[in-house]
């Protein structure tokens, strides 16, 4: 008999939260309504620091470059909505059919290949069922090779670079150092972990036979509490080198481990950076810790990305701009809308395929129209507090860049078969 | 492989140990309560923020003492005041608090301390290598870790079976009522025991946070463990909780430190497969990349074999 009571005030709960979110739901878009952005990514759980930092990092370009100079299209402001989706493809799927059940027609998302994965074939099929109701994917982060490869979709946009593209930066680097013998792998049990793993093992006997992968682990992601077993069998056979794709809190946490056991060699890294990265490697990660990535760090010299930087910084103090990539594709977005004069999906899709953007600090991104892949300078940095201008986590270290690599090196052959909506 | 074998059995340990201090107050609770608290790992993730605002100011050591304590104390008004309200509904009831009571505190965190990472460092006193084995450090505070885990399970067994109020605890927890007739306040023995349950979930937090790192994702990650090790030990049962924490964490690290997997298998079985085989990711499964879900099925199995648990006394 409680246990009816109590199911009854339950029910009660239910009935009123459900009418609290009916009364809220929006009516229908207006011409001068703002243009709406479904930012779905992880905002709690062990990547939240990620997702939220993306977030706020998208919602401060839209303010600061548009909505502060009058809107775009005449007057429209840029409006970004955090949708949360604990960094799960089901969730996100869940959050996808809000952001359209709201109007919403522009997504974006990056932290997780799964994710994004799961994203890109959604949109594709709802967009088929619903072409008065198109949705466009803005992944600025999710870097499995798949997604404008075998599984590209004429929805789907990446602007950043892919994993196979980095991981030939990153093994040309490996190539240079000639101390380097023996390399262990280690990565997140997921297609993007894998997909690093893979990678470096053919193009290292590629550029360099002599280099023996000593380990090519995988690990669940967001699971391992504890990076101190794994490290062990790193130490037990005998790498002089450790190449890992882990982002979030498993690279914090393998990067602690590795700390902790004492063993100094160098780690190859995509994201071993911001969002408390940085500042828990501290000293221990100094000259250790390399990254490859497309977002140039110390020295920074573009006066525009300066104070752009400056000013995120005054708002957030105790956040980083780690993806100013995400500024450059709404900058792309937008001259798309301004150039057909809208907000359609299709129309924008089409006029972003091989547009050609400047970036903040003055380097030329290409979205290259076969496959809808971005291309642009890569760079490899490396974890230090000497000539930092521009820290992360207010830590005093920070990212200096050791070597460029030009646009046209990092170009590779598409091996997307589009398939292309008509109108 | 010598040294993969010892420093496989000392992460076992340390990790074991940190397991058993949040499964001992959880067990307690458990076989008081009844019900599974949820949000028992959230208390550990709480100790772990506390000490760290602490250490900010104060150090680590005092952070060491004063935020279990106030972790306990939270613990103990929240089962002063809401637990025992809901208690009069039922189990269910119970169960759906404690259940919401964890995004609580995970949101209340990621609000207070936001979603970053904290630099929640081990103090300058224990951060040096203890000794170095085949070129790895094993660090002094790990030991500490250690040396703090076996401490407290040496407290609370000699607490609760050689002294008075163990002996109240434990009459309270099965016969609440017989105990309440004999002029004892049992809603009081609850809330200290749940204060304490919590309290030392808070102390797992502080040491456990400079090692595993401290972010609001914490909670999650230790969360549904913990829960298997109650139920494998033993529901009620301090060293069942003891031997299923070590044979947990020494489980997971062996698997990772070995080397073994599907494809060795299938070699000593001569069997072989292409690769673009529609199961090939079966094919290619390794014991170190199942080791974490391993714990789950010993849960099955103690669950089908032995449903009481390793050291259960009664049916539930």
């Amino acid at each position: 008999m409680k246990l009816f009571k109590s199911s009854l005030s339950a029910l009660r709960v239910i009935s009123l939260l459900t009418l609290v979110w009916t009364l809220s739901l929006p009516s229908l878009a207006r011409a001068q309504d703002p243009i709406r952005i479904a930012f779905i990514d992880p905002q709690s759980g062990t990547f939240a620091a990620t997702g939220e930092t993306g977030y706020l990092q998208l919602k401060f370009a839209a303010d600061y470059f548009f909505n502060e100079k009058g809107g775009v299209l005449g007057g429209r402001q840029i409006e970004v909505i955090a949708l949360d989706n604990k960094n799960s493809a089901a969730d996100s799927q869940q959050q996808l059919r809000r952001a359209i059940s709201e109007g919403i027609q522009i997504v974006y998302s990056g932290n997780g290949s799964a994710v994004a994965s799961a994203l890109s074939t959604a949109i594709e099929r709802h967009n088929r069922r619903n072409p008065e109701q198109r949705v466009i994917f803005m992944n600025y982060a999710a870097v499995d090779p798949i997604l404008t490869g075998a599984d590209c979709s004429f929805w789907h946009f990446r602007f950043d670079s892919h994993s196979d593209t980095k991981m030939d930066v990153m093994t040309s680097h490996i190539a240079t150092k000639a101390d380097i013998s023996k390399v262990y792998i280690i990565g997140q049990d997921y297609s993007f972990g894998k997909a690093v793993g893979d990678a470096a093992i053919s193009m290292l006997a590629a550029k360099r036979p002599d280099i023996e992968v000593v380990g090519n682990e995988l690990h669940p992601i967001g699971q391992v509490k504890d990076f101190t077993p794994y490290v062990t069998k790193i130490v037990a056979s005998g790498a002089d080198a450790i190449i890992t794709g882990n982002w979030g809190g498993d690279m914090v946490a393998l990067g602690r481990a590795i700390a902790d056991a004492g063993l100094d060699v160098p780690i190859y890294t995509f994201y071993a950076a911001y969002d408390g990265i940085t500042a828990t490697l501290g000293e221990a990660g100094k000259n250790r810790i390399r990254l490859v990535h497309n977002d140039f760090a110390n020295p920074v010299t573009s006066e525009e990305r300066i104070a752009f930087t400056r000013a995120f910084k005054a708002k957030y103090p105790h956040k980083d701009l780690t993806q100013p990539r995400l500024a450059t594709s709404l900058q792309m977005l937008v001259n798309a809308m301004e150039e057909t004069g809208g907000t359609d999906p299709f129309q924008l899709a089409l006029a972003m395929e091989d547009m050609r953007v400047t970036n903040m600090i003055g380097d030329e991104v290409w979205m290259r129209g076969e496959d809808h892949q971005s291309f642009q300078p890569l760079f490899v940095s490396v974890h230090t507090d000497e000539n930092v201008v521009f820290d992360a986590d207010n830590s005093g270290f920070g990212l200096v860049t050791e070597f460029r690599v030009p646009t046209q090196d990092t170009i590779t052959e598409s091996s997307c078969k589009m398939n292309r909506p008509q109108q | 492989m010598i040294e993969v074998l010892i420093f496989a059995t000392l992460n076992g340990l340390v990790t074991g140990l940190l397991l058993f201090m949040l499964a001992s107050g959880l067990t307690l609770i458990f076989s008081m309560m009844g019900v599974l608290n949820f949000a028992h790992a959230s208390f550990y993730m709480l100790g772990a923020y506390f000490a760290y605002s602490i250490s900010l100011y104060l150090g680590f050591w005092p952070a060491l003492i004063v935020a279990p304590v106030l972790v306990g104390l939270l613990g103990a008004l929240i089962e002063r005041y809401g637990l025992r309200r809901v208690h009069k509904s039922g189990h269910v009831a119970e169960l759906i608090f404690t259940f919401g009571l964890a995004f609580l505190i995970e949101e209340a965190v990621q609000f207070f301390w936001g979603r970053a990472t904290k630099d929640y460092r081990s103090p300058d006193l224990l951060d040096f290598p203890l000794f170095t084995l085949f070129g790895q450090n094993f660090p002094a505070y790990k030991a500490f870790m250690i040396f703090i885990s076996i401490a407290i399970f040496i407290g609370l067994y000699f607490v609760l079976t050689r002294t008075r109020i163990g002996i109240i605890i434990q009459a309270a927890i099965t016969h609440p009522h017989t105990v309440a007739n004999l002029g004892h306040n049992v809603p009081l023995i609850f809330m200290a025991v749940f204060g304490v349950g919590t309290g030392l979930a808070g102390l797992a937090g502080v040491i456990a946070g400079p090692v595993l790192t401290t972010f609001p994702g914490m909670a999650m990650v230790l969360g549904s463990i913990v829960f298997v090790i109650v139920v494998i030990g033993g529901l009620g049962s301090l060293a069942g909780a003891l031997v299923a924490s070590l044979l947990i964490g020494l489980l997971q690290s062996y698997a990772i430190a070995s080397d073994v997997g599907m494809p060795d298998l299938l070699a000593w079985l001569g069997i072989s497969f292409e690769r673009d085989h529609p199961l090939n990711d079966i094919w290619r499964l390794t014991l170190p990349q199942v080791a974490p879900i391993l714990p789950y099925l010993l849960l099955v199995l103690v669950l089908i074999f032995r449903p009481s648990g390793l050291f259960g006394k009664r049916e539930s």
